[in-house]
Order: C-alpha cells, then sequence, then structure tokens
C-alpha cells in the first residue's frame, strides 16, 4: 500500500498539495504515482511566473519507458521550481512528499481537491 | 512452388492438420467473402536469372553519364572502397531497430560513433540517428522551434527547392505561419529577413552554401534571429563543413544537412540521410532516436536506444514527431566515409570541389558571352548565364556522355567535385565551344 | 570493444583523394572553419576490422529466426540486392531529363501498377520514406480532400487503443485531434464505441487490419460503412498486409487510402533501422491531392506529373529508389502465385506456432490468427515473477530475436510473435521448444530468468541512467 500522508489535499490524478505557513502551495506527486511511474528520469518544469490553473497539466514527468502529465491542484502563479530536480530527478522516487515541483502564489485550490481519506478510496480502487 | 517459402506443399499439408485445418484457405475461414478478392492481375513469378536480367534491361534504359556536372542537391563524390564494404555486411543490412540492446551493440556503438562525427562536424552538441533526407531534417527543425507562444518561421528564398517544398508541406500541416524571404544578388535578403522577424518568430532558416552554390552571410542572419530570441536554423552541405565556418562557429542553434555527399550513391533521389544536431538545451526537442552510452550491470560500457520518452511509441499523438524507421545503414555509410577519408581527407573533397568550380567558372569566363549571375563568393555551384540557350549546351554535352549543369532561371547551374577533374573540365570547356 | 575514436593514432590514416589538379582556390578568411575537426586517423586495416567486431555484436535475419512481431522480419533475398547495386540505377541523378531516366522512371511505374493492384488503389506515390512518413502523407491526403470539399471542421481522426504510436503522433503532425477509441477483446473496433464516436467533425479512421493482436477483424465493411456515412474517410495502415497479399485487397475492405511498408510486406531489408519505403496508395477521388512528381506512363514513355491539387512534397525528389528497386524485383519474382502463397504461409507458420505454444502461455485472444500472435504473460508474472521482458531476454541467450515486448498495450505483458513465411518447419518447432522450455524455467528458476541474458556481448543496460545523464558522444 502506497504511503498517504493525512495532513495533505490530494487530486484522483495522484497529485498532492500542502498549503504553506506562507499562504503558498507546494504541489508534488504521491508515492503511488511515483512508484507507478518507476524510475523518474527527467522532469520538465515550468517557470517561475507562469500561469498555472487547477485541473490543467503544468509540468511533465519520463521515466524510460512512459511519460505523464502533472496537473494542477490550484489556480495562481508559479513562484518557485525546484531546480533540484533537474539534475537529480530520482529525488522524486526517493522522497515524494519532500520533492515539491513548483509552489504556487495566489493560490486557489481546486474544488476537485480530496483530503487523505478521500484520496485512500482512490488508490483502493486504483490497486484493485 | 513459390519463391523464399521454405515448406514443401506436404509439409504445409502437415502443419495445416496439426491445427485442425486441411487447406491454406481454412486459414482465412474468418474473413467476410464480400472481402476477399475475386482476382488480382499480377504477372507470373520468374526465376532468378530471369528477373535479374529484366532488372538489368531497366537499368540499362538509364543514360549512363561518365562525367556529372550538375549538384543542385545531389553530389557525385568519390565513394572509398571500405564504404560499400563495410554497408553491404549481411548483420548490418538485415538487422531490425536496436530495440534489443544485448544483440545490437554493433549497429548502436556505430550509430554512437555517428552521432559524434556530426557533432564534431557541426561544432553542435547533440545529434539524432538521422532522418529521412535533409529537406525532412530542416522540415522537422523547424516543428522543433515552434510552440504555442512563437509560431512564425521564416525561411530564406534561396534555399534548396526541393527543401522548400517540403518546408510548406510541412508548415502548412502544423498551421506555422511560413514567410519566405526573398533574395539579393542570389543571397538571402537580408533587409526584407529583419523586417520578416519579430517577437512571434520562432525560427530562421538559411542554407550556406545556398541552392546557388553561394557562401551566405550567416553572421547577418544569425544576429536578426537572436535579437529576437528566435532560433537560427543552418541547412549546409557536409563537405564545405569540414572546410567552411561550420555551424558552431556561426552560433547556430539547430544545423541540418543532407549527408548525401558523405559516401552514399546519387541513386535518383534516395535513400539518403537527414542530418540533424543542435545546442543541448534543445536536446529533448530532437526527434527521432538517439543512441546514449551507459553500463550494464557488470559496469561494462554500452549502448542503448535512449532519451525515448521523446518518442511516438511512448508519447503518441503528443509527440512531436512521428518518426520511427529512419535511415540507419545511410547513417553507417556517412560514418564509414568519415573515417576512412579523416578530416584531411574531407577537407580535401571540399578543397578540390571548390577548387575545381572556380577553375571551371574561370575557363567559362574566358569565353565569349558568359557572365557570372551574381557576384559573391560560392563553394562548388555557380549560376552562369551564356551567349547560347542552356539546352543547346546541355545537348552537346549529353552527346559526349557528359552531364550539364541545371538550368536555373535561364542559366546554368554547375557543380564541380573532386570528380571533375581538369582534364574533364577542360574537355567540357572545349565541347561548350563547338556550340558557341 | 574500442570506439572508431579509440583506435584513432595520429599520423595514421588513408590516401583516397589526389592531389589538387588546378590552382587551389582559397576563399576569405572568414569563411573559413577554424574549429577542430577529430574525425579517426585510422588505416583501411583497421576500420575494416573494426566494422567486422561490430558487425558480430549485431543480430542480423541470417543469425537465427526474427519474430518480432509487427516487424515482418522475413529472409531478404539477394537478388533484391544485385539489382538495386546495378549503377544504371545507383549512377543516376535525379535531376535528368525524364529520357535519360526512362529505366528508373519504369522501375516506379511498374512498382505503382503492382501495388496498387494488391491493395485495390488506382493510383500512388512512392515519394514517403518509411511507414510513418506514408501514414503521414495518407493523413494529408484526407486533409486536402475535406478542405478542398470546404468541410473544414472534419478535424478529428480516430484511432483505436491498440494502435501503433506512429498513428496518433501522425495524426498530431497532419494538423488533427486524435479521438481514442477503446478496441475490443480481439484487438477489433468496438462498433458501439466507434458509432458513439463519430460525427460531423470526423475526418477519418487511422486502422490496420490484420488488427495489432494479429486477428482480421470480422466487423471491417461495417467499420468502414460507418465512417464513410458520417463522411469521414478511411485510412489502412499497411503494417500487417504480410497477412493478406495476394487474397484480399484493402481496397475492397472500403478503404479510402493506405501505405505500404516495403520494409515489411516486400522484404527489403531493415538496414538497422532504415532505409525503409512507405508508398502511399489511394482511390481515384484521392489522387489529385497526390504528393508531386507522380510517375506515368504515356504511350511507351515513362514520366512525372504534379498531380492538379497536390499537397506539396513530403520529401526531396521521388524517395528512397532504391528500397523500391528491390521491392519490384521482388514482387517480380514471385509473382501472383508466389505472393499469396508467402502470405499464405506467414498465416500458417504464426497458427502452427500458436498452438504448440497455447498450452504454455496465455493467448491474448481467440485460437485461430492470422501471421502474428500475442501472448499475455500477466498470469505467469503474477505466479512466478517473470515478466515478458525476461523471457524476451532469455530468448537472446538461445539464439532467438525476441518477439515483440510489452505491444500493443492493451496486453499489459505481451510478447507478439510473428515467424514469417521464410522460416521452415524445423526453425518453428525448435522457436517452440525453446519457449515451452522457458515456460517450464519460469516455474522452477524464476531468478535466472530475471537476470538474462548470460551469453551476450553486454548483460540487460541501464537505461534508467543512461535518460537520467545522457551521455551521447563521445568525450575526446
Amino acid at each position: 500500500m502506497s504511503e498517504v500522508l493525512k495532513e495533505l489535499k490530494y487530486l484522483e490524478s495522484h497529485e498532492w498539495a500542502r498549503v504553506e505557513d506562507d499562504g503558498k502551495v507546494s504541489v508534488g506527486i504521491t508515492d503511488f504515482a511515483q512508484h507507478a511511474l518507476g524510475d523518474i528520469v527527467y522532469v520538465d518544469l515550468p517557470e517561475a511566473g507562469d500561469e498555472v490553473t487547477a485541473g490543467e497539466s503544468f509540468c511533465e514527468i519520463e521515466s524510460v519507458k512512459s511519460v505523464s502529465g502533472v496537473y494542477s491542484p490550484a489556480t495562481g502563479t508559479v513562484a518557485e521550481v525546484n531546480e533540484a530536480l533537474l539534475d537529480s530527478p530520482e529525488l522524486i522516487n526517493e522522497d515524494p512528499y519532500g520533492s515539491w515541483l513548483i509552489k504556487i502564489e495566489n493560490a486557489e485550490l481546486s474544488d476537485a481537491l480530496l483530503d487523505s481519506e478521500g484520496y485512500e478510496a482512490v488508490l483502493e480502487n486504483e490497486e484493485q | 512452388m513459390a519463391r523464399y517459402v521454405v515448406s514443401t506443399k506436404e509439409e504445409q499439408l502437415e502443419m495445416l492438420r496439426a491445427i485442425g485445418m486441411e487447406s491454406l484457405d481454412d486459414l482465412y475461414r474468418d474473413v467476410p467473402e464480400e472481402a476477399k478478392a475475386k482476382s488480382f492481375d499480377i504477372p507470373s513469378g520468374m526465376s532468378e536469372m530471369e528477373v535479374r536480367a529484366f532488372m538489368e534491361s531497366l537499368a540499362e534504359k538509364n543514360t549512363r553519364f561518365k562525367k556529372i556536372f550538375r549538384g543542385a542537391g545531389a553530389y557525385r563524390h568519390y565513394i572509398p572502397s571500405i564504404v560499400k564494404s563495410v554497408v553491404n555486411k549481411e548483420e548490418f543490412v538485415t538487422a531490425y531497430t536496436p530495440y534489443q540492446a544485448e544483440i545490437s551493440q554493433g549497429v548502436l556503438q556505430s550509430i554512437f560513433e555517428y552521432q559524434t562525427q556530426m557533432c564534431e562536424l557541426t561544432g553542435l552538441d547533440v545529434s539524432n540517428a538521422s532522418v529521412y533526407d535533409g529537406a525532412v531534417a530542416a522540415a522537422e527543425a523547424i516543428m522543433m522551434a515552434v510552440d504555442r507562444r512563437k509560431n512564425r518561421a521564416v525561411v530564406s528564398g534561396a534555399v534548396n527547392p526541393e527543401m522548400l517544398e517540403v518546408i510548406k508541406t510541412y508548415c502548412e500541416s502544423r498551421d506555422v505561419d511560413l514567410v519566405i524571404t526573398g533574395t539579393s544578388d542570389g543571397k538571402t535578403d537580408m533587409e526584407e529577413l529583419k523586417a520578416s522577424v519579430g517577437a512571434d518568430t520562432a525560427c530562421v532558416l538559411i542554407q550556406s552554401p545556398n541552392f546557388f552554390g553561394l557562401i551566405e552571410d550567416v553572421e547577418d542572419a544569425v544576429a536578426i534571429a537572436h535579437e529576437s530570441k528566435a532560433k537560427f536554423i543552418l541547412s549546409s552541405n557536409p563537405i564545405a563543413m569540414a572546410y567552411l565556418k561550420n555551424a558552431g562557429e556561426y552560433d547556430a542553434d539547430i544545423c541540418v544537412m543532407e549527408g548525401q555527399p558523405l559516401g552514399l550513391d546519387v541513386a535518383f533521389g534516395g535513400p539518403y540521410l537527414g542530418i540533424m544536431t543542435c545546442r543541448e538545451a534543445l536536446m529533448r526537442k530532437l526527434p527521432g532516436r538517439i543512441v546514449g552510452q551507459t553500463a550494464d550491470h557488470d559496469g561494462k560500457r554500452a549502448f542503448v536506444l535512449t532519451l525515448q520518452a521523446r518518442e511516438q511509441h511512448i508519447r503518441r499523438e503528443k509527440a512531436s514527431s512521428n518518426i520511427c524507421s529512419n535511415e540507419a545503414l545511410c547513417a553507417m555509410t556517412a560514418s564509414v566515409y568519415l573515417a576512412a577519408m579523416g578530416r584531411n581527407g574531407l577537407v580535401q573533397a571540399a578543397k578540390n570541389s571548390m577548387s575545381h568550380a572556380h577553375y571551371l567558372a574561370s575557363r567559362l569566363l574566358e569565353l565569349p558571352g558568359f557572365s557570372m549571375r551574381y557576384g559573391g563568393e560560392f563553394f562548388h555551384e555557380f549560376l552562369i548565364d551564356a551567349p547560347v540557350a542552356p539546352k543547346v549546351i546541355e545537348d552537346k554535352l549529353r552527346e559526349k556522355g557528359i552531364l550539364s549543369g541545371l538550368e536555373v532561371d535561364g542559366g546554368i547551374l554547375f557543380c564541380t567535385t573532386e570528380m571533375n577533374t581538369k582534364a574533364d573540365i577542360d574537355e567540357l570547356v572545349e565541347i561548350i565551344k563547338e556550340v558557341l | 570493444m574500442k570506439l572508431l575514436f579509440e583506435r584513432s593514432i595520429s599520423g595514421r590514416g588513408q590516401e583516397i583523394l589526389p592531389a589538387c589538379d588546378v590552382k587551389e582556390y582559397v576563399p576569405a578568411d572568414r569563411y573559413l572553419r577554424k574549429a577542430d575537426l577529430r574525425l579517426p586517423e585510422i588505416s583501411e586495416v583497421d576500420l575494416s576490422r573494426h566494422y567486422t567486431e561490430l558487425m558480430k555484436q549485431v543480430h542480423g535475419v541470417n543469425d537465427g529466426p526474427y519474430p518480432l512481431g509487427s516487424c515482418t522480419m522475413k529472409y531478404n533475398p539477394k537478388v533484391d540486392e544485385d539489382a538495386a547495386a546495378l549503377p544504371g540505377f545507383t549512377g543516376l541523378h535525379p535531376l535528368v531529363r525524364e529520357e535519360d531516366a526512362q529505366g528508373s522512371l519504369e522501375v516506379m511505374y511498374r512498382a505503382k501498377e503492382l501495388l496498387c493492384e494488391l491493395t485495390g488503389m488506382d493510383d500512388m506515390t512512392l515519394q514517403p520514406a518509411a511507414g510513418a512518413h506514408g501514414e503521414y502523407t495518407g493523413l494529408l491526403l484526407i486533409r486536402k480532400y475535406h478542405k478542398e470539399r470546404n468541410d473544414l471542421k472534419r478535424k478529428n481522426i480516430i484511432v483505436p487503443d491498440s494502435a501503433h504510436g506512429t498513428n496518433p503522433a501522425s495524426a498530431t503532425m497532419a494538423g488533427f485531434n486524435v479521438i481514442n477509441v477503446k478496441s475490443n477483446d480481439e484487438g477489433g473496433i468496438d462498433l458501439d464505441e466507434l458509432r458513439k464516436a463519430v460525427n460531423d467533425e470526423t475526418a477519418g479512421l487511422m486502422l490496420t487490419n490484420p488488427n495489432t493482436l494479429g486477428i482480421f477483424d470480422k466487423n471491417i465493411l461495417e467499420v468502414t460503412r460507418i465512417i464513410h456515412e458520417a463522411g469521414g474517410l478511411c485510412y489502412y495502415d499497411g503494417a500487417n498486409l504480410n497477412a493478406i497479399v495476394g487474397r484480399i485487397k484493402p481496397g475492397d475492405m472500403g478503404f479510402d487510402c493506405i501505405h505500404l511498408n516495403l520494409h515489411k510486406t516486400f522484404a527489403t531489408p531493415h538496414g538497422g533501422g532504415g532505409p525503409g519505403s512507405g508508398p502511399v496508395g489511394c482511390k481515384d477521388f484521392l489522387k489529385g491531392y497526390l504528393p508531386g512528381p507522380v510517375v506515368v506512363k504515356d504511350g511507351n514513355t515513362f514520366g512525372f506529373i504534379r498531380p492538379e491539387k497536390s499537397m506539396g512534397q513530403v520529401r526531396s525528389f521521388f524517395g528512397n529508389f532504391l528500397v523500391v528497386v528491390k521491392a519490384l524485383t521482388y514482387i517480380l519474382t514471385l509473382g501472383a502465385e508466389g505472393l499469396k502463397e508467402a502470405s499464405s504461409n506467414a498465416v500458417l507458420n504464426a497458427n502452427y506456432m500458436m498452438h504448440r505454444l497455447k498450452d504454455y502461455y496465455d493467448m491474448a485472444s481467440g485460437d485461430i490468427c492470422m501471421h502474428e500472435f500475442v501472448m499475455d504473460l500477466s498470469r505467469m508474472k503474477a505466479e512466478t515473477g517473470v515478466s515478458a521482458m525476461d523471457i524476451a531476454k532469455a530468448s537472446l541467450d538461445r539464439g532467438i530475436h525476441p518477439p515483440t515486448m510489452y505491444f500493443p498495450l492493451i496486453v499489459h505483458e505481451a510478447l507478439m510473435v510473428e515467424p514469417t513465411e521464410t522460416e521452415s518447419r524445423e526453425t518453428l518447432d525448435m522457436m517452440c521448444e525453446i519457449f515451452i522450455d522457458l515456460a517450464k524455467k519460469a516455474k522452477e528458476d524464476p531468478a535466472y530468468l530475471n537476470g538474462a541474458p548470460y551469453t551476450k556481448p553486454i548483460g540487460r543496460p541501464d537505461e534508467v541512467t543512461a535518460a537520467r545523464n545522457p551521455v551521447l558522444k563521445y568525450s575526446f
């Protein structure tokens, strides 16, 4: 069973969101997602200043034999991107909840966000 | 019995019975009757001896020119004997794409060597394993550069017309705003180019030496492109690039070339070789297969197809290109050619080609009524005006087994390589004198 | 195994060209290359041996069976190579007068006529250089057709989820949106899904039949009717034509345009990835849009025309001409009966193998296939931990090129087997025995299979590192 953190919000498409103390929203992919992708080899991050829209893809993550879009849990402006991932995409495999992809400012969270229990139910379905 | 099918009729029947059938027709029992063909108007087969004689008879219907003074996109250079000896090896000829790395190291390593050579030749960082030809390479390079924000491609009107046709097709299908600039004295009109390039321009593409053989003012075009943050794509000739400034020195972002001069026959247009190299920043936008170096589980050096997440078999409708099969054996041909020639040999080919062209131009200009159409520096092709119709000269040369330059805009576009010796050129000039 | 560059020794090399026999012309310095050009300095004998060493690390068609599904790795006849090497063909410049190219034009014309007859098409271009290039060209025919009718809202191309990746990628390149439809259990089009997917925005459908599970879609006439009634056109992906040559014409199934892979069906070799050739045929009503130039016959002479409303060009000149020479030689050699016998034996060989293997491997569908079949190793993987990849890699140690792995995508642990008609019964039996033995090994010693291969020049390469830290050229 994949790890799910209580304090985070989730999209059904396996992204997590965390509202930071400064109001920005950090976004990453879940343990389930990193496991499904396998060894991640490349992350195509947006640039700071880009606009993102809730429910739309803002970045692509590649493994050797697959590529996946990452969907935004909020509408807003990209404040920061995690540049460490450009050189070390494997950090996502090693620590999916520590490896945020972007931080969104002026963020308006998506209505589709689930709490941890809701997401666990999604995973149960997937794993069947 | 059909050629190449191994099993005898008896064996076929035994195999059919093993699967519970009585005839080959039974294998197609699920096919609706309406879909089955009523007839095929195809001749009966031939023995090998007959078919070979027939194909020879067709080949003989082509005119065999002893000497070729025509280029315009296809160039007859000398091909060292080692080249065909290598690329005719059955394993290289018949193998599939090297997806199974453990039994494909020979092909993979040869592509890695090819990629290295292309990066050396062009002075850029990354090469793919080839695309179909130089024209498609140019079109694919434009597709690399355009995106949602920048959708305009500005292309010089002095590029090879075959290439321009392909660029038009590709741009139209992807709704790219294609602007073709005019020429001035046979070269790209830089004023017009500057006026055509703006914030929405994704790329500028120039060919040098251009269709008329002229060396373009590439620096100016690069400056115009980069000023608007557009990518600069240089189309060139690989033999010229050994001797003249390369794409890296010009600060180009992408380089595309028709690789045919590197050991491939002119062969009525193909197979040829599309060369594509680019800056590292564009690596993940480069279409086609790419080979990378890695290690196996024992740490032994190994080569694999890599960065595959760019490609159609993974990215499907989101892939930037659909290319699958490429021109692998032609890439190997170019690689063997370059290894056999070495730096000195390749530079010699370039120098001889260029020197022959300048010698031919000077000899023709000694004749009454000949004049160069354009004033700029040229590599191994030039457009010259004759006092008689180009066809008259072409007819006369043809009688003597010589293919004249190509008629272009009422002039003659002559081309020489190292194969057109001084004696050949002197002979050509003497024959032309006869029709003046 | 050393790289070319690691064999280079300064001062070695070959003298191929004579010195310049005219006064050397030196252009202005600003035009000259200053950058170093580090090509190998290597003697002919060392160069020759280098490639002989490389050659030994390549599995060619003569190195053992090549049951690579979807790729039609049949034997490549030698006479075809001889024909394509004739100096009359290799030495001909593409920009000569038509009267000087009558032989080459006749090759192209005859090839076009025969291929049109085999596929039920009315005209054809030989310009596309590969299958995917042909798909792109065929889709541009469809685009042009709707555009000329001013039917501009038709932007959707329907592609089944079992299709080759090139299909959706080509559709995007040709400016279409891709509508994926689910396949049925036999890998065919689900008619209900199809009916739901079509509307007045449907430009066309791309389909291969036999489909990628190796099954002939019995509903094919209904499928093409649904598309036509919605105002769309039907595109036939010729990847699997080898099953039906000389028996069934795609034109009779309701297809309006097609591409062929001469490097599959018509025995031209793959060259380690190319050159191929992907001619595109079409029905009469589309021929005015074909890329130019198209070869025609007038009396006893052959020439080129540019169709009136041509889409333009998709490649320089006339395509991979020498590949067409090889394919024509092949077709003329086999003739009508031979072609039919070839396709029938391709189907027979596949069925024979499937029959022998079905007690040891789950089959993805049915008990009769066309020229290839798909084994589904999901259960094996769940029970033993041995994956399709493991069986593929283990087959390398037994001298077989593995079947295609993990395709089509609708089967999770797929191995797709296409023996082709040029394998003998002994070879088919030998392959079957090897696969049966591997299925047994999967139960007895899965760890061994997980680590295969053991006897090849390298073990499994680290693809993750290759993609994370790309090393794409030699560091001098």
